[in-house]
């Protein structure tokens, strides 16, 4: 796959310069953003690979960006990231629609690689992700739920639930696939099944979750 | 509104409320008892710390030795009499409060706004008890008018005391008013409301009037009333805007202040720790590895400041699980400058065989931090319901776990002794240049431990 187009959305003009300095060899930094607004424009006129996405914006969150453009263009991908992140932002971002998130202190040469994992289809998740998701998952799925309960949605598998342990320890995809005896592809396949479980999931527990978080 | 900006004001220790000090007379020999103990022998000073309004009565009591609660009874029963009760008032404006070296009068002087509101209060009273008066005369109003007094003294009171009896003060006012809603009029229409004021009154005092005079045959029963009534519309017009004025100032400036609290709340949080460390860095700056420990320690700080309203210099006697764990990062962190990845899932409160836990957890990460050379430590918490474990991982040089070097035999012997005689498991995993993971479980089922 060629370099990704990358658009960075980021009321902090430092960090969009130092990411684009950083990253300018390995992806294409097209353009830059500052606010919800902005941002929508610039997406739908360049209709970049990935969008790198700042979870908390001045006009709104993260998540509006996510949910005007998806309407629009589902194959524009955003990559959710942060500096201070409270669990249910995270979620709100990821639940909108996007690939991954990360935390704005990784690396460059991860952050590169995560941007290239999510042009090419994959989900990222960070360490603090899988732990936050691992919480909004934890335990049986209670009593009431509704009518139209899947089961399969609802719940993580022991695997999932494996996977995203390792990656809460901090191990890279290559290390957990030794580590369970399975391949990357599998890894993968398992975070893209538990990132699709996170967003249509109408889980009781997802928003009781969030909702104690919020009130904590 | 002199006074906002006064920062005196927002540095008094917090209130420590009068009510709970109910054991007081049980202290001090029975609740009537009239044991006479001798003085303080020192000038006489209100105590605010004992007080159930200014401290008078506690004051007088230290003064001459006698029981808080007889002062009391006394001072209550005296205060039957009218004149009495503007006398307290006094005495809570002009003796000092122990400990301090003014009286609140010297301050309330130079607040002009006070001295309006006191005067502005003091005349609304005098209005009402002239109406009181005109219907009825009996002991209630006779002790009333000394309040006119009493009210403007409060007044003062209320603005020129420091917070903490301002609070006391605050507690016992309160439900007794509700403050208006704030009407910040824009210019062009204030004209307009005047005119229209003096229109609906005039029309209803002819209306009034009027209809005295149609429906009573007997003017001479009607004088006094009549009278009254004029007198009424009269002070009314003349000073309803300003009594409005007042309560509107007074309105503002209770949310300027409240405004004022948080920015110096704000202000010294940031003040505290983030300007601190931003200073520090620089001047660390030649030393790549104390500069990132403090960014991550005060990253940390403001993080739980924020999200989790807890203020970092907390003790920790009530600390969960998960604060726990918290509690291992930022030691670990700040003792050996390694930065280390916290992720913890659920949370639960602590028994011994978690402290255990904790306790080996903490050993194996200061044990990565001390010896593995890795740049990060990633530690992992999980509650369950039937199990709570805890993954220390490093990826730094590792080690053969058959050939253990003598300076790591701590770990294999305080984690797994720790966990082992609580009913946990320990794994440890490591080989040269793999890196090392910690695995340690306990069961929460497991018997609570002897305390």
């Amino acid at each position: 796959m060629s370099t990704p187009r990358v658009v960075l959305v980021d009321d902090h003009g430092l960090f969009r310069s130092g990411v684009r300095a950083e990253l300018g060899r390995q992806v294409e930094v097209v353009g830059e953003a500052d606010d919800v607004q902005p941002a929508i424009e610039l997406i739908g006129k360049l209709l970049p690979d990935v969008v790198l996405l700042d979870v908390h914006l001045p006009g709104g969150g993260g998540q509006a960006v996510v949910q005007a453009i998806k309407a629009e263009h589902p194959e524009v991908r955003f990559l959710a990231l942060s500096a201070s992140d409270a669990p249910e932002d995270v979620i709100a971002v990821i639940r909108a629609g996007a690939r991954g998130y990360v935390t704005k202190t990784i690396s460059t040469a991860e952050l590169a690689d995560a941007v290239k994992r999510v042009a090419a289809g994959d989900a990222v998740f960070s360490h603090r992700l899988a732990g936050f998701v691992l919480d909004a998952f934890a335990g049986a799925p209670s009593g009431g739920v509704t009518p139209a309960f899947d089961p399969e949605l609802e719940q993580l598998t022991s695997r999932e639930r494996e996977v995203l342990r390792l990656i809460a320890q901090g191990y890279t995809y290559k290390e957990i696939a030794r580590e369970l005896f399975i391949s990357v592809k599998t890894v993968e396949s398992h975070v893209s099944s538990v990132l699709r479980k996170l967003q249509l999931s109408t889980r009781h527990q997802l928003t009781r979750w969030a909702a104690e978080r919020r009130l904590t | 509104m002199g006074n906002v900006e006064d920062p005196e004001r927002w540095h008094h220790d917090t209130w420590h409320g009068p009510w709970h000090r109910g054991d007081e007379p049980w202290r001090s020999g029975g609740p009537f008892g009239l044991r006479h103990r001798r003085g303080n022998g020192g000038p006489l000073r209100r105590d605010p710390d004992e007080a159930l309004a200014g401290g008078v009565a506690a004051g007088v009591a230290a003064w001459r030795g006698f029981n808080v609660t007889t002062v009391r009874i006394v001072f209550v029963l005296v205060g039957l009499f009218g004149w009495f009760v503007p006398l307290y008032v006094a005495a809570w404006l002009f003796i000092p409060a122990a400990g301090a070296e003014a009286n609140i009068a010297s301050k309330a002087r130079n607040d002009s706004a006070g001295i309006r509101l006191a005067v502005g209060l003091a005349s609304l009273m005098v209005l009402v008890l002239l109406v009181a008066g005109a219907f009825h005369d009996g002991w209630f109003i006779s002790w009333t008018w000394p309040q006119v007094f009493s009210v403007a003294g409060l007044a003062l009171i209320w603005r020129n005391a420091p917070e903490q009896e301002q609070a006391s003060l605050r507690r016992v006012l309160e439900p007794l008013g509700a403050s208006p809603a704030p009407g910040t009029r824009k210019a062009g229409r204030a004209g307009r409301g005047v005119v229209l004021r003096l229109i609906i009154s005039g029309v209803l005092l002819a209306a009034g009037l009027g209809w005295l005079f149609t429906a009573h045959a007997n003017l001479a029963l009607l004088r006094p009333l009549v009278g009254v009534l004029l007198v009424i519309a009269a002070v009314v017009l003349a000073l309803g805007p300003w009594w409005l004025r007042i309560a509107r100032d007074l309105v503002l400036e209770r949310q300027a202040r409240v405004r004022a609290e948080e920015r110096a709340d704000i202000a010294a949080r940031v003040h505290d720790s983030v300007l601190q460390t931003l200073a520090l860095i620089q001047r660390r700056a030649d030393d790549p590895q104390k500069v990132i420990q403090l960014a991550r320690l005060q990253e940390r700080e403001l993080r739980s400041w924020l999200f989790e309203g807890r203020d970092p210099n907390e003790g920790d006697a009530d600390l969960t699980f998960a604060g726990g764990v918290r509690k291992i990062q930022q030691d670990v962190e700040s003792s050996y400058g390694v930065p280390v990845e916290a992720v913890i899932v659920g949370d639960c409160e602590l028994d011994d065989n978690l402290s255990a836990l904790l306790a080996a957890a903490r050993e194996a990460t200061v044990n990565a931090a001390k010896w593995s050379g890795a740049s990060v430590i990633s530690l992992f918490a999980e509650v369950e319901s039937g199990e709570v474990s805890i993954v220390v991982r490093d990826r730094g040089k590792g080690f053969d776990p058959e050939a253990v070097p003598e300076d790591r035999k701590g770990l294999a012997e305080s984690v797994h002794g720790r966990m082992t005689r609580r009913g946990g498991t320990a794994t440890v995993t490591s080989a040269p240049g793999e890196g090392t993971k910690v695995t340690l479980k306990m069961s929460r089922t497991a018997p609570v431990g002897r305390t």
